[in-house]
C-alpha cells in the first residue's frame, strides 16, 4: 500500500524524464528480433512508433490514426498478456493434480486407464494440449470443478455477484470519502482534523485488513449486537442468477461491516493520494490566474483543480483493482462471503486444482481488461501518451 | 571511536532525534525485535515444547480478568499455550520471513534492475513488461497464487514442514518488480553522468561499472523501499497465514494465531486475537513511521511540503 504511493512519489522525481526519453528510443530493425519477442515488444512494429509526420492541428477529432494505432497496439498487448497467463494457468493444471484419478475410481486397470487417456488427448505434446485448453477458453469452457462436478466458469459466475456487489460497495464508500477527504487535507493541512485524516490513513495501512474485519465483528456483531458478522443475509433474484443484497434490509446489514473492512485498506491510499495530487495542482500558475480573477474558490477546487487530479487517481485506480480483488480474498474468508474470493480459498482447501486456474484466468482476464480500459481512457483524454506510446 | 564521533555530529542523528514519532517507533521496533529474537531467554513458557502444555489450560483469560492463572500473564491460547510466549516466538518467524523476504526480492530486484537500466534497449523493455504485468496484480494475489500453488504441488504435510523458506520464496518472488523499478529508474539516471563515462572511457568492464560504480549511488532508494518493504512482507505473511496457506499453528506467526483466534472470538475469547493483532501492527506501524521518516529525510523536496 505505503509502497504503491512511494513509488508515485518517486515517479513525480528525475525518472519519468528518463524513462519518457528511452520511451523515444525505437528500433527500426524489429524484423530482426525473434517472432515472439517482437510480438511481446509489439510497439516496435507499429507506425505510432514514429514521430508524427504531420503538424498538429486544433481541431482534429479524438480518435485519429495515432489513437487508432494505439488501441491495437493496447489491445494487442492486453491479448500477449492473457496467452501467457493461460499458458501459466495449463502449466499448473498440468503439473498438479491427474485428471484420470479424478474420473476414474481406483478399481479401474492400467489398461483402461492407458485407453481413456489417448481419448481424452493426454498423451499429445504440451503445445497442442496447450492450444485446446486456450480454444476451449475462448468458448468460455474452463474445465470442470472437480469438487462441484459442474463446468468451472458457472461455478465462478455464480459466486461472482457477491463478490461484485461486495467490490460496488467498497468502491462507492472509497469515492465518497477519500475526495472530500482529501482536498481537505490539501487545501487546510495545519489543520488538527487534516493532521487526524492523516496520522489515521498511516495506522489504516498499517492494519492488516482481516485484522480490522475481526475487530469489526468483535464490535459491532460480538459486543454491541447491532450487525450480523457473517453471509449475505436475506437475497432477491433480480434475473436468472443474480442473487442481489441490495434490495433487503438484511442483505443491506450484512454489507455494511465487510464493505468498511475491505475499504479501510483502500482509503488511506487514496486520501494520500488525492491530497498529493491536489497540493500540486493547487501550485500551478493557471490555478493562481484563477484566484485572480476572482472565481469562487469552491468553483477554483472542484472544477480546475479537480478535475486535473483525476488521472492519476484513475491509473492508481486501475492498478488497485488487483489489490482489491486480492482483499476480497481475506475479507469474504473472515466474513464468510460466499463470493469468489472465499470459493477459491474452498478450491485450495479441496485441491481443486480445476477451479483454483479457472479463477486464475478468470481474474486475470478482468485485471487485463480493466487495465486496458484504464489505458485507453488515458490515451484518450492525455493526447502526449497516445503519440509518444506509454512509458 | 573516529566513526563514533562523526555520527554524533551527523545531520542525519540531528534530525532523527528531532523527530519524536521517529524515535519512538525504533524503541518500539527494537523492543519488539528483541524480544522476539530473545524469545528462547525471556519467555516463561516453550510453545513448541508440548510436554509443559496442558490442553486443561486452554483459553485462560490474561490476569486482570476473573478465573486467570497466574502463571499465563496474557492468558492463554484454545491449546493451553501461554500467549505471551506463544506471541514471542511467533513474532520472531514473522520478523525472519519478512527479512527473508526483503533479501531475496532486494537480490533478485536490484539485479534485474541494475542489468535492465544499464544495459537498456529490448531486455530492458522485455524485463519492465514482465514486472509491469506482475505489479498489475498485486503482489497480495501472486503470493497467494503461489501459495496455493505450492500447497497443492507438495501436499499439506510437505508444504508446513518447508513453511519458512517457502514463504520467504513466495513473497520474495511476488515484489521483486518493486525494486527493480526503482533501481532501474536510478540507473537511468546515474548511467548518463560523467563518472559513468570515464569509467567506461578508461576501459573498465560493464559488470563492474554497474557493481562498483552505479549500485552504490542507487542505494538511497534502495534503503528507502526496503523499510517499507519489510513492512509488506510481514504484513503478506500475516494474510497467507490467515488464510491458511502460511505457517501451520503448531509453530505459528502473528497471523496464524490471529486465524486461530478468530474461531474463538465468539466465544468471547478476545485475547486470543487481539494480542497478536496488537503486536502485528505495532511492528508494522514502526517500521512504516520509521520508512516514513527515512523517506522524508533523505528527499528533501518532499520535506518541505
Amino acid at each position: 500500500m505505503i509502497s504503491t504511493w512511494i513509488n508515485a512519489s518517486t515517479d513525480h522525481g528525475p525518472a519519468p524524464a528518463v524513462t519518457a526519453g528511452t520511451g523515444s528510443v525505437r528500433y527500426p530493425v524489429a524484423q530482426e528480433l525473434p517472432r515472439f519477442w517482437a510480438a511481446f515488444v509489439l510497439q516496435d512494429f507499429l507506425p505510432t512508433t514514429r514521430p508524427p509526420f504531420r503538424a498538429p492541428c486544433g481541431n482534429e477529432s479524438i480518435v485519429d490514426s495515432h489513437m487508432f494505432a494505439f488501441i491495437i497496439k493496447r489491445t494487442a498487448q492486453a491479448m500477449v498478456v492473457m496467452l501467457i497467463i493461460s499458458l501459466i494457468g495449463f502449466a499448473i493444471k498440468q503439473s498438479v493434480g491427474d485428471p484420470i484419478r479424478e474420473i476414474t475410481g481406483i478399481s479401474v486397470s492400467a489398461q483402461e486407464r492407458e485407453a481413456l487417456k489417448e481419448k481424452l488427448g493426454l498423451n499429445d505434446p504440451f503445445p497442442v494440449q496447450w492450444l485446446r485448453f486456450v480454444g476451449k477458453a475462448l468458448q468460455g469452457d474452463l474445465g470442470n470443478s472437480f469438487y462441484f462436478k459442474r463446468p468451472a466458469l458457472q461455478v465462478i459466475l455464480s459466486k461472482a455477484p457477491a463478490t461484485l456487489e461486495l467490490v460496488f460497495s467498497t468502491s462507492v464508500l472509497v469515492i465518497l470519502l477519500s475526495i472530500p477527504i482529501g482536498i481537505y487535507a490539501a487545501v487546510k493541512p495545519t489543520t488538527w482534523l487534516a493532521r487526524f485524516f492523516m496520522g489515521a490513513s498511516i495506522v489504516g495501512v498499517s492494519i492488516p485488513v482481516f485484522l480490522t474485519a475481526i475487530l469489526l465483528i468483535y464490535v459491532f456483531s460480538v459486543g454491541l449486537g447491532w450487525l450480523p458478522s457473517y453471509g449475505r443475509g436475506e437475497t432477491v433474484e433480480i434475473f436468472s442468477g443474480w442473487q442481489t443484497g441490495y434490495l433487503t434490509v438484511d442483505g443491506l446489514k450484512h454489507l455494511i461491516l465487510p464493505s468498511i473492512a475491505l475499504s479501510s485498506i483502500m482509503l488511506p491510499l487514496f486520501i494520500r493520494l488525492i491530497r498529493a495530487e491536489m497540493k500540486e495542482v493547487l501550485e500551478t500558475e493557471y490555478i493562481k490566474y484563477a484566484r485572480a480573477k476572482g472565481l469562487k474558490s469552491s468553483r477554483i477546487l472542484f472544477v480546475h483543480a479537480f478535475k486535473n487530479t483525476l488521472l492519476p487517481v484513475i491509473t492508481v485506480g486501475g492498478v488497485q483493482l488487483g489489490t482489491l480483488i486480492a482483499f476480497t480474498i481475506l475479507t469474504e474468508t473472515v466474513f464468510q462471503w460466499k463470493g469468489m474470493g472465499a470459493m477459491f480459498i474452498e478450491s485450495v482447501e479441496r485441491a481443486d486444482t480445476s477451479l483454483m486456474v479457472a479463477y486464475l484466468v478468470f481474474v486475470g482476464f478482468i485485471f487485463v481488461l480493466v487495465n486496458t480500459l484504464v489505458d485507453l481512457i488515458y490515451g484518450l483524454v492525455n493526447p502526449m501518451v497516445r503519440i509518444s506510446g506509454r512509458k | 571511536m573516529n566513526t563514533w564521533r562523526k555520527m554524533q555530529q551527523s545531520y542525519f542523528l540531528h534530525s532523527f532525534l528531532r523527530d519524536p514519532l521517529a524515535v519512538g517507533s525504533l524503541f518500539i521496533l527494537l523492543l519488539l525485535v528483541i524480544a522476539s529474537f530473545g524469545a528462547p531467554l525471556i519467555a516463561p513458557h516453550n510453545p513448541y515444547d508440548t510436554t509443559t502444555i496442558d490442553i486443561l489450560d486452554s483459553e485462560l483469560p490474561p490476569i486482570w480478568l476473573e478465573k486467570s492463572d497466574s502463571r499465563f500473564l496474557l492468558g492463554t491460547d484454545s491449546q493451553g499455550r501461554d500467549m505471551l510466549s506463544t506471541m514471542l516466538y511467533g513474532m520472531r518467524v514473522s520478523i525472519i520471513i519478512g527479512l527473508g523476504a526483503v533479501f531475496l526480492q532486494a537480490v533478485m530486484g536490484i539485479l534485474i534492475g541494475l542489468v535492465a537500466g544499464y544495459k537498456g534497449k529490448r531486455l530492458d523493455a522485455f524485463l519492465m513488461r514482465l514486472a509491469d504485468v506482475q505489479l498489475s496484480f498485486s503482489t497480495y494475489m501472486v503470493a497467494i497464487f503461489f501459495g496455493a500453488l505450492f500447497q497443492a504441488a507438495f501436499g499439506m504435510g510437505m508444504y508446513e514442514e518447508f513453511a519458512i523458506p517457502l514463504l520467504i520464496f513466495i513473497i520474495g518472488f511476488a515484489e521483486w518488480p518493486q525494486y527493480a523499478r526503482t533501481v532501474r529508474a536510478s540507473v537511468m539516471a546515474e548511467k548518463k553522468k560523467e563518472y559513468v563515462e570515464a569509467a567506461r572511457v578508461i576501459g573498465l568492464r560493464p559488470g563492474r561499472i554497474m557493481w562498483r560504480h552505479i549500485l552504490p549511488n542507487t542505494l538511497t532508494s534502495v534503503l528507502v523501499i526496503s523499510t517499507v518493504q519489510v513492512a509488506n512482507a510481514i504484513m503478506s505473511e500475516a494474510a497467507l497465514s490467515f488464510i491458511g496457506l502460511g505457517m501451520p499453528v503448531t509453530r505459528p506467526s502473528l497471523g496464524s494465531l490471529i486465524k486461530a483466534g478468530f474461531d474463538y472470538i465468539f466465544s468471547g475469547s478476545w485475547w486470543i486475537t487481539l494480542f497478536p493483532g496488537l503486536a502485528l501492527v505495532l511492528l508494522i506501524l514502526s517500521v512504516n513511521l520509521l520508512g516514513d521518516w527515512l523517506r522524508d529525510f533523505l528527499n528533501p523536496k518532499l520535506y518541505k511540503e
